[in-house]
C-alpha cells in the first residue's frame, strides 16, 4: 500500500467516523439527516476502495438518497415541537447528572470497540472464503458477474426472501397507515421540470444497470433502486398515478418479483430436484427473466414505502393525470 | 496495516458509535439513525474482510449478502418510521420518556 492511498484511506475512515459523530449528537435533526445523508456518499467511495463496486451503486443508490429522503419525508409529518433534539446536548445545569449516566454506556462501548477490534486484527490476514468455489462455478452459473452469480443463481434462496421482506415491510406500511394518495400542486418549475428530465433518464439508468449485471457491476438490486429513485422523484413533483392502476396493477407488480421467484423455485424443484438449481444451458436466461421481474417489484415497492399509506382513491378528481409507470 | 483491516477496524467504530447514540438518545428519529450507522459498520466490516485474498478477486458472497442487507436495511428503515409517525400522530411526541418523568 503506497503512502498516498494509506492517506486516502485513513482520511476517508476518519471522515466516516466523524460524519456518522455528528449525525448522531447534533441536536437539529434536519443538520443530522444531511450528515446522515453525506456518511452514505462516503461509504459509497469507501466500497470502491474496497473493490466493491456493485455494493458501492447499491449504497450511493439506497443508503445515501431512498434512506436520507425516508428520513427527511418523515421528519416534515413530525410535530414542530418534536423536530428538534434538544436533550442530545444536556444543558448547563444538568451537565454533570446527564454524563454521570452516560459514562457507562460510553465505558461498555470502549469495551465492545476494544473486543471487536481485537478480533479483527486477531484473524489470519489471508483468507480466501468462498472466492475459490465461486471461481470455480461461475463458468456455468449463466453470469460472468460474481456478485449476481453468487446473488441470483448460489445464493438464490437469500434473494427469494429478502424480495419477501421488502413486501412485508410494504404491508406493514400499508396497514399502520391510512390512504397516502393526496395529490399536491408541484412545489416549483424546476423540481417539475427536472422530474420530466430526469424520470426518462433514471429508467434507461435501471434497465441499463439490470442487462450489464450478467458481466459488470450491476444487477436487480441496483436497478430497483434507481427505478425506485424515479418514483420518489415523481411523487415529490407532484404526480400521482391514475386511480385505475391503483388497485389490482400496482399489486400485481409488487408481487410479481416474489411470485415469479418462488415459481421459479417449484419448477427447479420439480425438474432439476433442487430449488433454484438451474440447468446450466438456461441459466442465463432464467436469471434475467428474474432479475427483470425482481428490478420492477423492487423499484414499486420502494417508491411505495416512499408514499407511506396504502393508495387508495377518495376522490376521483384527483385522477386527471397521465399514466406511466 | 492493510486496507481491509483499517476499514474493518473503521467499520467496528461504526458500530459502537451506533449503539452508543442508539442506548443514550431519546429520540426515535435518532435512534433510527443509529441503527442504520450500527448497520453500516457492519456491512463495512464483512466487506473488508472479504477482501483479504491476496491479489484475487474479492470474494463476491459477502459483497451479495451486503447488498441484500442494504435493502433490508431501507425497508426496516420505512417501517420503523412509519411506527415513529404513527405514535407522533397518536401522542404528540416522538422521544421514549424517562421513567421518573411520567
Amino acid at each position: 500500500m503506497t503512502l498516498l492511498t494509506w492517506t486516502f484511506d485513513s482520511l476517508l475512515g476518519l471522515g466516516l467516523l466523524w460524519l456518522a459523530w455528528r449525525a448522531l449528537v447534533c441536536p437539529d435533526l434536519f443538520k443530522a439527516i444531511v450528515l446522515f445523508v453525506a456518511f452514505g456518499l462516503l461509504m459509497a467511495l469507501a466500497w470502491v476502495r474496497l473493490a466493491a463496486p456493485d455494493v458501492a451503486l447499491a449504497e450511493a443508490a439506497i443508503g445515501a438518497g431512498l434512506t436520507g429522503a425516508l428520513l427527511m419525508a418523515a421528519l416534515a409529518k413530525l410535530h414542530p415541537s418534536e423536530t428538534n433534539d434538544d436533550c442530545a446536548i444536556p444543558s448547563k445545569q444538568n451537565v454533570t447528572k446527564v454524563w454521570s449516566w452516560r459514562c457507562l454506556p460510553a465505558l461498555a462501548m470502549l469495551l465492545v470497540t476494544g473486543g471487536l477490534g481485537y478480533v479483527v486484527l486477531s484473524l489470519p490476514p489471508y483468507a480466501a472464503g468462498l472466492s475459490t468455489e465461486v471461481a470455480a462455478n461461475l463458468k456455468i452459473s449463466g453470469a460472468s458477474n460474481p456478485v449476481t452469480a453468487v446473488l441470483l443463481n448460489f445464493r438464490g434462496y437469500d434473494t427469494l426472501l429478502e424480495t419477501v421482506v421488502l413486501l412485508l415491510a410494504l404491508l406493514g406500511v400499508w396497514s399502520l397507515n391510512g390512504a397516502g394518495l393526496e395529490r399536491k400542486a408541484a412545489p416549483s418549475v424546476v423540481l417539475d421540470t427536472l422530474a420530466r428530465l430526469l424520470t426518462p433518464i433514471l429508467i434507461l439508468v435501471a434497465a441499463y444497470l439490470l442487462w450489464v449485471g450478467a458481466h459488470a457491476p450491476g444487477g436487480a438490486f441496483q436497478a430497483g433502486a434507481v427505478l425506485g429513485a424515479a418514483g420518489v422523484l415523481l411523487l415529490l413533483a407532484g404526480w400521482r398515478p391514475r386511480a385505475g392502476l391503483m388497485a389490482l396493477p400496482l399489486r400485481l407488480i409488487l408481487v410479481a418479483g416474489p411470485a415469479i421467484f418462488v415459481i421459479m423455485a417449484v419448477l427447479t424443484l420439480l425438474i432439476e430436484g433442487q430449488m433454484l438449481e438451474y440447468p446450466p444451458a438456461q441459466a442465463g436466461v432464467l436469471i434475467l427473466i428474474l432479475e427483470t421481474a425482481a428490478t420492477v417489484s423492487i423499484g414499486i415497492t420502494l417508491a411505495a414505502l416512499f408514499l407511506g399509506g396504502e393508495p387508495r382513491q377518495h376522490n376521483p378528481d384527483n385522477n386527471q393525470n397521465k399514466d406511466h409507470t | 496495516m492493510s486496507t481491509a483491516l483499517l476499514y474493518a477496524l473503521v467499520g467496528t467504530g461504526l458500530f459502537s458509535l451506533g449503539l452508543y447514540a442508539l442506548i443514550i438518545h431519546a429520540h426515535l428519529l435518532r435512534k433510527i439513525l443509529a441503527l442504520n450507522i450500527m448497520g453500516s459498520g457492519v456491512f463495512m466490516v464483512l466487506v473488508a474482510l472479504a477482501q483479504r485474498t491476496g491479489d484475487a478477486q474479492p470474494d463476491a458472497v459477502p459483497h451479495a449478502m451486503v447488498i441484500t442487507g442494504i435493502v433490508v436495511a431501507v425497508s426496516a428503515t420505512a417501517l420503523a418510521l412509519t411506527l415513529m409517525l404513527k405514535l407522533n400522530a397518536e401522542s404528540g411526541r416522538a422521544k421514549l420518556l424517562d421513567e421518573e418523568k411520567e
